[in-house]
């Protein structure tokens, strides 16, 4: 039973989060439909990840409500797969990289899973989907970081999500690993049907891939597609004072600042500041 | 060759019902330590496995004291501290260390007191030596069914939540967006090894029942790459060195000082260390794949954000 064909996958509406007193998230709403590749755009600290976990049900809104699938406790435990922050997998953990994958399809059953040929052909095709046959069988703990972002992604997408969640899978990777991973994911999108919420600090990797942006910054979110939020003044309102969107050589800069003063190579912390690239 | 034969398995070892009995619990034993500590490995939490096993000392002593078998004395100390451990904290991440020292703290403390009052008030001078080195060959018959009971509950716990737990292990966070309870199958996890920690406390004594639960895992964590695999080997190994122990004991009844024979605990604990050094240089000899040395560093980097 799958939800209402004609809806969207993710509905999140005036969504507030306080955590200890604190407003993280304030008043967002955006929709994602069936197989859009969005960017969930923001610095650190903007509220990316309480905004996945809030999407996940690992945390509570104080206010406003998520849809997932239409529905507000979905049916089906796999509606979203979930590919979290950057963490380092032991390297001596023993477990290859085909058997996390393997995970992704039955992690959360009783029991021991019975080895099966259809079983190691979804994992096998999956792998393939990838690109990561060539070290399916290599200790998962011992890839380098693109490649266990990559095994990361076929865990997630062996139980056929309708949503794939990254939080910031491109932090830690050199550019041609990031090029890679958004590559794949776009693949992933457009041949799977698979909708794709990515967050990111950083724009510039995603353009020319995302069908929507959804930019948060101090827990206020506006949402679109890139030409209609990445400018001056959509940004200016949405961080409350003023910004500039600059257009370098194809690469977007956002920076706050008096206009007299711009340095553009001024990096983050110093003023005037560089708020996303 | 039939000297040869004989000086290895002395005469009377294949027929004295106590080294059955060992061998038996002592096979079982080495499973049941196995499949709970391949996770303690894993989990990193060979400090609870450890903590537990001393705690032993305090439930086996009580146990002298109120004149009960000493595996009662173990299963109910050991499941109590278990219980504090979760209760304090230890599936906090800054928790863990910390509530497994302070109910280990706590219980040597109460063992110090049993051992006192057994030692003065009681004529069971053995009975420090007995718990916290055990012997195999003392195992009663009359205690191998309460072992097998043990040993299946712990089997079946396992068993039960093996793929949640491995999920947990890899990550808190992809366990429980896929609606695994993270809290209740790591509980679960700690009761089973509270049991397991009992189990090896009766086989090789409460302060190297460590050795039981980390090293043959240890070991085969480093010689396979499977998850399944390691807890194979892992018993394996568990068994090879229970059994290589008990022939060795058995023999050391011809050894100096003359007519006691050496500790079979002392056997098994150093046979499973030359276990472990065996396979660091089975791991030395095979080549690292090396990752990237730039993706390395910056993963290695906190990334930590609200």
């Amino acid at each position: 039973m799958e939800g209402p064909a004609s809806s969207a996958v993710l509905e999140v509406q005036d969504l507030d989060v306080r955590l200890a007193g604190r407003k993280i998230l304030d008043q967002v709403s955006f929709t994602i439909a069936p197989g859009q590749f969005t960017g969930l755009i923001g610095s650190n600290g903007a509220g990316k990840t309480t905004l996945f976990r809030v999407i996940l049900g690992m945390q509570s809104a104080s206010a406003g409500r998520v849809l997932r699938g239409g529905r507000a406790r979905p049916r089906n435990d796999h509606l979203i797969g979930y590919v979290p922050q950057k963490f380092l997998l032991d390297p001596d953990l023993p477990m290859r990289a085909r058997d996390l994958v393997g995970l992704g399809l039955d992690g959360h059953r009783l029991g021991i899973a019975r080895p099966s040929r259809a079983r190691r052909a979804l994992v096998d095709e999956m792998l393939e989907a990838v690109d990561a046959s060539s070290f399916a069988d290599t200790r998962v703990g011992r890839l380098s970081g693109g490649e266990q972002q990559r095994i990361l992604i076929a865990h997630a997408l062996i139980a056929r999500p309708r949503l794939l969640l990254l939080d910031e899978p491109l932090a830690n990777l050199d550019l041609r690993s990031a090029h890679d991973v958004v590559a794949l994911l776009a693949r992933i999108a457009r041949e799977q049907e698979i909708a794709v919420l990515i967050s990111a600090h950083e724009i510039n990797p995603l353009v020319g891939v995302m069908d929507r942006v959804v930019y948060l910054a101090q827990g206020r979110a506006v949402s679109g597609t890139t030409e209609e939020v990445v400018r001056a003044d959509v940004l200016s309102k949405l961080y409350g004072h003023h910004v500039d969107v600059l257009d370098v050589h194809g690469r977007i800069l956002v920076i706050a600042g008096a206009g007299d003063q711009r340095d553009l190579a001024g990096h983050e912390g110093s003023f005037p500041e560089i708020l996303t690239t | 060759m039939t000297a040869q034969v004989a000086a290895v398995f002395a005469p009377g070892l294949f027929s004295s019902e106590a080294v059955h009995i060992a061998a038996g619990v002592g096979a079982l034993v080495a499973v049941v330590t196995s499949v709970v500590g391949v996770f303690t490995v894993i989990r990193g939490q060979s400090f609870a496995g450890e903590a537990l096993g001393d705690i032993g000392a305090t439930g086996g002593s009580g146990a002298y004291l109120v004149a009960v078998g000493p595996l009662w004395g173990f299963v109910v100390g050991n499941v109590i501290a278990a219980g504090a451990m979760e209760l304090i904290g230890i599936q906090r991440p800054r928790g863990r260390d910390l509530a497994t020292g302070i109910v280990l703290g706590a219980s040597i403390g109460l063992a110090a007191l049993f051992l006192y009052l057994t030692t003065t008030s009681q004529s069971t001078t053995g009975a420090a030596v007995t718990i916290l080195f055990g012997s195999v060959f003392a195992i009663t018959s009359s205690t191998v069914p309460m072992i097998a009971l043990l040993s299946a509950i712990v089997l079946a716990t396992m068993l039960a939540i093996y793929r949640p737990l491995l999920l947990s292990t890899v990550s808190f966070d992809m366990a429980s967006s896929r609606g695994i309870h993270v809290r209740i199958v790591g509980a679960l996890y700690l009761f089973a090894l509270a049991l397991a920690t009992a189990l090896a406390a009766i086989t090789i004594g409460t302060i190297l029942s460590t050795a039981l639960l980390i090293g043959p895992a240890a070991t085969a964590v480093r010689l396979t790459k499977r998850p399944v695999l390691a807890i194979l080997t892992g018993a394996a190994i568990g068994i090879a060195t229970m059994w290589v122990g008990i022939v060795l004991a058995y023999d050391s009844y011809e050894w100096p000082p003359e007519g006691n024979g050496w500790p079979v605990s002392f056997f098994v604990v150093t046979l499973i260390f030359i276990a472990y050094l065996l396979s660091g240089l089975f791991a030395l000899r095979k080549p690292r794949r090396s990752p990237g040395p730039t993706e390395r560093s910056g993963a290695a980097a906190p990334a930590a954000e609200s």
